[in-house]
């Protein structure tokens, strides 16, 4: 099952990133995961957030913001889980455009964000491998 | 019925309006050779003398006036009268840093109100309209014209100068503006403005809007269009004539009618100074045929356009201009390529993007930077950064179609371009700094 992340086109210069943050803690919003792709004249701010809609709501009013699905799925913090799950994509061919990871409550287990070209395919191939994704309920649920 | 403010010389015959030219002219050149020190001396330089001026066809044997002149002639250089017989002044913007004054009679303003008033009835104003006018008021023409205009109409005309955009739309939605009046870029602002503010544009009254002052685009038309539900009508004047009303569009949208009851226009090679032919593109020329404060002749706009005769459907008989194809002055040579900003609004229009731009030009290294940078509409973003750069690169591509050179682009977000709410200031050219 897919996740909502939100991703924000933001201006590459000082204080931009940090007039995001503000923003979704003046929303009382918390901030699961993140990851900034940057280039010289723009970045983009990939969130998972407490509540997805509430932070879209306020961040809309000054910044470019969609919703977009990933996957995130749970791995345990030893050699080689990494590798399981990016086996388990490659052997269906199918594409993983970024990543990221955090560590979630529960102790020795990680998660990892996948956006992946196939959406679909890739949360079947993944749970054909026993391998554990997370919906937004339990998201909020673990954090 | 047609929207004619004065249906008589509007729609005069050719031979009549030729001889109004003709017979105003030579009273004219009689009045300037013996009034302006400053162009008698010109025309005894070429030769020339006011018995030689018989008709508009003698005109090509006058000098030019350029903007040079009428710096060297800085203030009262070319006066036509009096100073006590002036009654107002009028000074450019000085964009292109060199300021113009102009000087007005009574008389003058009068005829410059008589020709917005033309424009505004062509766009479907009556006097049960409410017009209003959001150019700025003061120094610029923009703001006074269209007041003036919009008074001998008798719309009830809303003075809001330009700038404080919400007062503008609140005054727009409360008072039932059927007729707006600003530049072009303002006026995309306000639409942009009205959308986040919740509205639709179906909400407001305006049908018609009169935007001038600034180059602008076919496709930024059709947005602003769209954007407040309303027909764009184009409106074209400098200063230095008067200001806005030298020529308006009317409903067929192919271009604008010169008043030529008051001014001759000439298309010429901007290089050699040669009269072109009808339909030949070269830069526009304007005889003041009866201002008295500042008799201007063979004033050359720096415009560059065409003058078509073909028959209007909105019966009036006019010459028509094309919109300019941009100021010769606005014109960038970069890496030797000859760029117009209209150029690069036309091909960002067209590929989906806002008029919302800035073209910033520099040296490096004895190479010349060029950079565009545009916001990026909402439902143009991806997450993904490749998504986004191959944007940039297919704007790139397009570009370079168009202008023969790529710059380089940039897709920021959106209100990261500064707005204005006057002249919208398109280009930054650095290099300039270090010469």
């Amino acid at each position: 099952m897919a996740i909502t992340q939100l991703s924000v086109f933001l201006e590459n210069s000082p204080g931009r990133l940090a007039e995001a943050v503000r923003i979704i803690s003046d929303a009382g919003v918390n901030i699961r995961a993140m990851s900034l792709a940057d280039t010289k004249d723009f970045g983009i701010l990939r969130l998972i957030v407490s509540d997805a809609d509430k932070a879209k709501e306020t961040l809309s009013s000054n910044y470019i913001v969609m919703e977009t699905k990933v996957i995130a799925v749970k791995m345990d913090d030893q050699a080689g889980a990494l590798n399981n799950i990016l086996q388990a994509l490659e052997k269906a061919q199918i594409n993983v455009e970024y990543m990221y990871a955090f560590t979630g409550a529960e102790a020795l287990s990680a998660y990892v964000i996948l956006r992946v070209d196939d959406l679909e395919n890739a949360e079947t191939v993944l749970a054909e491998s026993g391998l554990q994704t997370l919906t937004d309920d339990k998201l909020r649920a673990i954090l | 019925m047609k929207n004619y403010y004065q249906k008589e010389i509007e729609t005069a015959p050719r031979e009549k309006i030729l001889e109004i030219q003709n017979e105003k002219l030579r009273k004219q050149i009689r009045h300037v050779y013996d009034n302006v020190k400053y162009y008698r001396d010109l025309m005894d330089q070429k030769g020339v003398k006011p018995e030689d001026i018989r008709t508009v066809d003698d005109i090509k044997f006058l000098p030019f006036l350029s903007k040079a002149d009428l710096r060297d002639a800085y203030p009262y250089g070319l006066l036509g009268t009096d100073l006590k017989n002036c009654v107002r002044i009028h000074s450019t913007s000085g964009t292109t840093g060199k300021r113009v004054v102009a000087f007005y009679t009574q008389n003058d303003i009068d005829i410059w109100e008589e020709c917005c008033a033309r424009a505004i009835v062509a766009a479907g104003g009556t006097a049960e309209d409410v017009c209003q006018v959001c150019y700025g008021y003061g120094l610029f023409t923009g703001g006074s014209g269209l007041h003036g205009g919009s008074h001998k109409v008798g719309c009830l005309t809303l003075p809001m100068s330009s700038g404080n955009t919400e007062r503008q739309i609140q005054f727009m939605m409360d008072l039932g503006s059927t007729i707006i009046c600003c530049t072009p870029s303002y006026a995309a602002y306000i639409g942009e403005t009205l959308a986040e503010m919740g509205y639709k544009p179906e909400d407001n009254k305006l049908k018609a809007g009169i935007f001038g002052a600034e180059p602008w685009t076919e496709e930024m038309r059709r947005s602003i269009e769209k954007s407040l539900g309303i027909k764009a009508y184009d409106i074209y004047g400098l200063t230095e004539t008067s200001g806005p009303g030298v020529s308006f569009e009317c409903e067929e949208q192919t271009g604008m009618h010169i008043n030529e009851d008051h001014f001759y226009a000439e298309i010429i090679d901007p290089d050699t100074g040669e009269v072109l032919p009808e339909g030949s593109k070269g830069e526009l020329v304007f005889t003041a045929l009866d201002k008295e404060a500042f008799p201007l002749i063979r004033y050359r706009t720096r415009d560059i356009c065409t003058l078509s005769r073909k028959e209007c459907s909105c019966g009036r008989t006019h010459v028509k201009m094309s919109k300019p194809m941009g100021r010769s002055d606005d014109m960038m040579i970069i890496r030797g390529v000859n760029v117009f900003p209209s150029q690069i609004e036309t091909v960002l229009l067209k590929e989906g993007y806002t008029p919302n731009y800035q073209i910033v030009v520099d040296r490096e290294r004895n190479n010349d930077t060029f950079d565009v940078y545009v916001e990026l509409n909402p439902d143009q973003f991806s997450d993904k950064v490749s998504d986004i750069q191959n944007r940039e690169r297919s704007l790139e591509a397009a570009m370079r179609t168009m202008l023969g050179i790529g710059p380089k682009m940039h897709l920021v977000a959106p209100k990261t371009i500064t707005r204005s709410e006057g002249k919208a200031v398109r280009v930054i050219d650095r290099r300039k700094l270090h010469d």
